[in-house]
């Protein structure tokens, strides 16, 4: 348990209702395989059929996009923060 | 300098160091410095005026764009306001899709350009803009949809000007970092580096909103601009909002420069890869875009009171 992995609001049904929760793992996809043990379905929703990353979701490791570090090989250790967002589009307002 | 017109007087921009945020180095040390790109210094005060004008020009010259045509866009911000300029100086109606909630600066501004608005629903955020846009193109075909981000001219127009300018400027460049949005910036100046210079590192900052902006995406609906290509960057970094309210606030406080939101999240980036150049010991000129000034900012509330307030202000909004 010693990465601690925020989850986004809409994946939240998952982890019942936690923002963050720990994990273990040495690499992105073991990670990954540990908090699907805990909270079923959870991979279905961030890794595709054939295993690459979804398209919109993106992860960071200590606010690094891991797609450049390796994707779901890129190395976790003790006292990471991984961050899973989704993908929105940028250029945007700011409003009210 | 003296231009034609004010679409002449677009791009050339001033590269200015940064002397005091520049990471200290021991005396015999290779130096590691910081170089902002001031895109504020345009006609209509941002970076997109680039992409506008190619954009437009691009269209004109392909045919597809012809004298008194409605120009299309989803833009709320900075794109929406130089095509609203191009636009009146070319002879064109302009629509812009922008979510309700927009600020009314960006709206009174656009309406004194003659550009007409559509909303869009508040809760979907720039990529529902996007959508409803898309369902306009097909409802309105004579319309002329320029959609920044699918527009190679977006991107050109960064390969053919800042890129170049970049480069003759800061000929001893190690890393070009900007703020990620339609990718445009990042894509045309970085395949431009690319080709010209050895090991030149493309950093994208990108920004990172308050959960509200999230918890409005549904994963499965997600939306990368098809001008993005994974290839052309270097590394990508998350900047959260308190950080770049804390490096936007420095750019004034240390440097002079009074800058948007973005160009704090792109500060953040640079001095991540400034101080990693110090702690390897190599020489690194870090150039950084600067897309826009403060001012449209300012009714936000997050450049007074304390980081935590700040915030809070940008709780929920896309602050670039």
């Amino acid at each position: 348990m010693s990465v601690d992995v925020r989850i986004p609001t809409i994946l939240r049904s998952y982890t019942g209702g936690e923002k963050s929760v720990g994990a273990s793992g040495d690499t992105l996809a073991e990670l990954i395989d540990d908090l699907d043990a805990r909270y079923p379905g959870i991979r279905g929703r961030l890794v595709t059929d054939e295993g690459a990353l979804h398209r919109f979701v993106n992860v960071y490791v200590n606010d690094e996009d891991v797609r450049f570090l390796g994707a779901l090989e890129a190395k976790v250790s003790d006292g990471d923060t991984v961050t899973i967002l989704p993908a929105v589009a940028g250029g945007a307002p700011i409003t009210r | 300098m003296r231009y034609e017109s004010l679409l002449d007087a677009c791009g050339e921009t001033p590269l200015v160091g940064l002397p005091r945020l520049s990471p200290p180095v021991a005396p015999d040390a290779p130096g590691v410095r910081l170089w902002a790109k001031l895109e504020d210094r345009n006609p209509t005060g941002s970076v997109k005026d680039r992409a506008a004008l190619w954009m437009v020009r691009t269209a004109e010259e392909a045919g597809t764009l012809r004298p008194g045509d409605t120009i299309l866009e989803p833009t709320s911000g900075n794109t929406g306001i130089a095509l609203a300029m191009v636009a009146k100086l070319r002879g064109y109606r302009l629509v812009c899709v922008m979510p309700e909630n927009v600020s009314a600066e960006r709206t009174t501004l656009l309406r004194m350009y003659g550009a007409e608005i559509i909303f869009s629903p508040a809760a979907g955020g720039s990529n529902q803009a996007v959508a409803t846009a898309r369902q306009l193109a097909v409802e309105h075909p004579d319309w002329v949809m320029l959609f920044q981000y699918g527009n190679e001219a977006n991107a050109r127009a960064h390969y053919e000007t800042t890129g170049p300018e970049l480069l003759r400027d800061l000929p001893t460049i190690t890393h070009f970092v900007a703020g990620l949005g339609t990718t445009g910036t990042l894509m045309g100046v970085g395949r431009y580096l690319r080709d010209k210079v050895d090991d030149i590192e493309i950093v994208a900052a990108e920004p990172r909103y308050g959960e509200l902006v999230y918890g409005l995406r549904n994963i499965d609906e997600g939306y990368v601009p098809e001008l993005y290509d994974p290839d052309v960057l270097t590394r990508r970094f998350s900047v959260g909002t308190r950080d770049a309210m804390l490096r936007t606030r420095q750019l004034l406080e240390v440097e002079g420069l009074f800058a948007g939101f973005s160009s704090g999240a792109a500060l953040h980036a640079a001095l991540a890869v400034a101080h990693e150049a110090v702690r390897a010991g190599r020489q690194a000129d870090v150039a950084f875009l600067v897309a826009d000034g403060g001012w449209k900012y300012l009714s936000t509330g997050a450049y007074a009171g304390t980081l935590a307030e700040a915030e809070e202000a940008l709780e929920g909004q896309l602050w670039a």
